[in-house]
C-alpha cells in the first residue's frame, strides 16, 4: 500500500515536471513574440494592447504552474481576489481621472 | 518553543502557516508594485512626448535578461521537485543554478547601468528615465533578496534537510514563491520599458 502510494507519488511529480518544461517552451516563445512584434512598430494603443495581452498569458503561465495556483485552497484565492480588486482599482484611477484618455500619447 | 504549522495542515485554512504568511507578503508587493505601474500610468499619459523604449534601453540584452529570468524560475522549481522526489544532490544543482541566473541578471543589469551613466543619462535626465531607474532598481533589490533566501537554502539552510525534511521542503517551496513573484513582475517590466 506504501509503495503503490509512493509510486504515484512519483508519478505525480514526474507529470508535474513535464508541464514546467511545457510552460517554460511557451514562456521563451512568448517572449520572442513580443519582441518580433515590436520590431514592426504598430500604433502605440495596438503595441500596448499586445504586449498587455502577452503578458498577462506569460504571467498567468508563472502564477498557475510554477506558483501552482491552479491547484490551491480556497483561502490564497480570497488573498488573490482582494489583491486584484485593490490593484486593478489602483491602476484605473490615473486611467479614469486623465482627461484625454488612455495611452494617448 | 516549537513553530507551529510549519509542515501540518491548519484544520481551518488547510494551509500550514508560511504558505499563508508568503501569499500575504506577495499581495503587498503586487499593491507595491502596482503604486509603481499607476505612476508609471499617470506620468506617461500627463506627458506631452514620451520616448519609445527601445531609443533609449538595450533591448537585446533586457531580451537576454528575460529569458535569463525565466529559466532561473525553472531551475527553482525543479529544486523544490527534486526535493518532493527525495533528491537532495539534484536539489542543490537546481538551487545553485538558480542563484548563478539571479548573478547573470545582476550583472547585465550593471552592465546596461553603466552604460546609461557613461552616456550622462541619470534617473534625474527625464521622466522616462525616472521610472525606468526607479521600477528596475527596487526590482532588482528583490532579485538580491531573492538570491540571498536561495544562497542561504542552499547552504547553511539545508542542514534542516536531515532532521525535518519535510519542513525544509516547504521552506524552499516559499522561497521559490517570491523568486516566482519577482520574475512575473520582470515578465510586466520588460515590454512597459523596453517596447512600448
Amino acid at each position: 500500500m506504501t509503495s503503490d502510494h509512493a509510486v504515484d507519488h512519483a508519478h505525480d511529480i514526474d507529470r508535474q515536471v513535464r508541464i514546467y518544461i511545457t510552460v517554460f517552451v511557451s514562456l521563451m516563445a512568448l517572449t520572442i513574440i513580443t519582441v518580433a512584434i515590436s520590431r514592426f512598430h504598430p500604433p502605440v494603443a495596438v503595441a500596448v494592447s499586445i504586449a498587455m495581452l502577452v503578458a498577462t498569458i506569460k504571467g498567468s503561465l508563472v502564477a498557475c504552474y510554477f506558483m501552482h495556483l491552479i491547484s490551491e485552497k480556497k483561502l490564497i484565492y480570497a488573498v488573490m481576489a482582494l489583491t486584484v480588486v485593490f490593484f486593478v482599482v489602483l491602476l484605473a484611477v490615473p486611467v479614469i481621472t486623465h482627461n484625454n484618455g488612455f495611452w494617448i500619447h | 518553543m516549537e513553530i507551529p504549522y510549519t509542515v501540518e495542515l491548519r484544520r481551518d485554512t488547510g494551509l500550514n502557516n508560511g504558505k499563508i504568511g508568503i501569499w500575504l507578503f506577495l499581495a503587498s508587493e503586487v499593491m507595491l508594485f502596482g503604486a509603481l505601474f499607476a505612476s508609471y500610468i499617470l506620468i506617461r499619459t500627463g506627458s506631452p512626448n514620451w520616448p519609445r523604449g527601445d531609443t533609449i534601453l538595450n533591448v537585446p540584452l533586457a531580451t537576454f535578461n528575460t529569458i535569463v529570468l525565466i529559466s532561473s524560475s525553472v531551475t527553482m522549481v525543479m529544486a523544490w521537485a527534486s526535493l518532493k522526489r527525495n533528491r537532495f544532490g539534484t536539489f542543490r544543482m537546481y538551487q545553485a543554478s538558480t542563484v548563478l541566473l539571479g548573478g547573470v541578471f545582476l550583472v547585465v543589469k550593471y552592465f546596461e547601468y553603466s552604460h546609461k551613466f557613461e552616456n550622462g543619462l541619470f534617473p534625474s535626465t527625464s521622466n522616462f528615465l525616472a521610472l525606468y531607474f526607479t521600477l528596475t532598481g527596487l526590482h532588482m533589490l528583490h532579485v538580491i533578496g531573492g538570491m540571498a533566501v536561495n544562497t542561504y537554502f542552499w547552504g547553511p539552510g539545508a542542514k534542516l534537510w536531515k532532521t525535518n525534511p519535510d519542513w525544509f521542503t516547504n521552506r524552499v517551496e516559499h522561497a521559490g514563491l517570491f523568486w516566482h513573484f519577482v520574475d512575473l513582475v520582470w515578465i510586466f517590466l520588460f515590454p512597459t520599458l523596453y517596447l512600448l
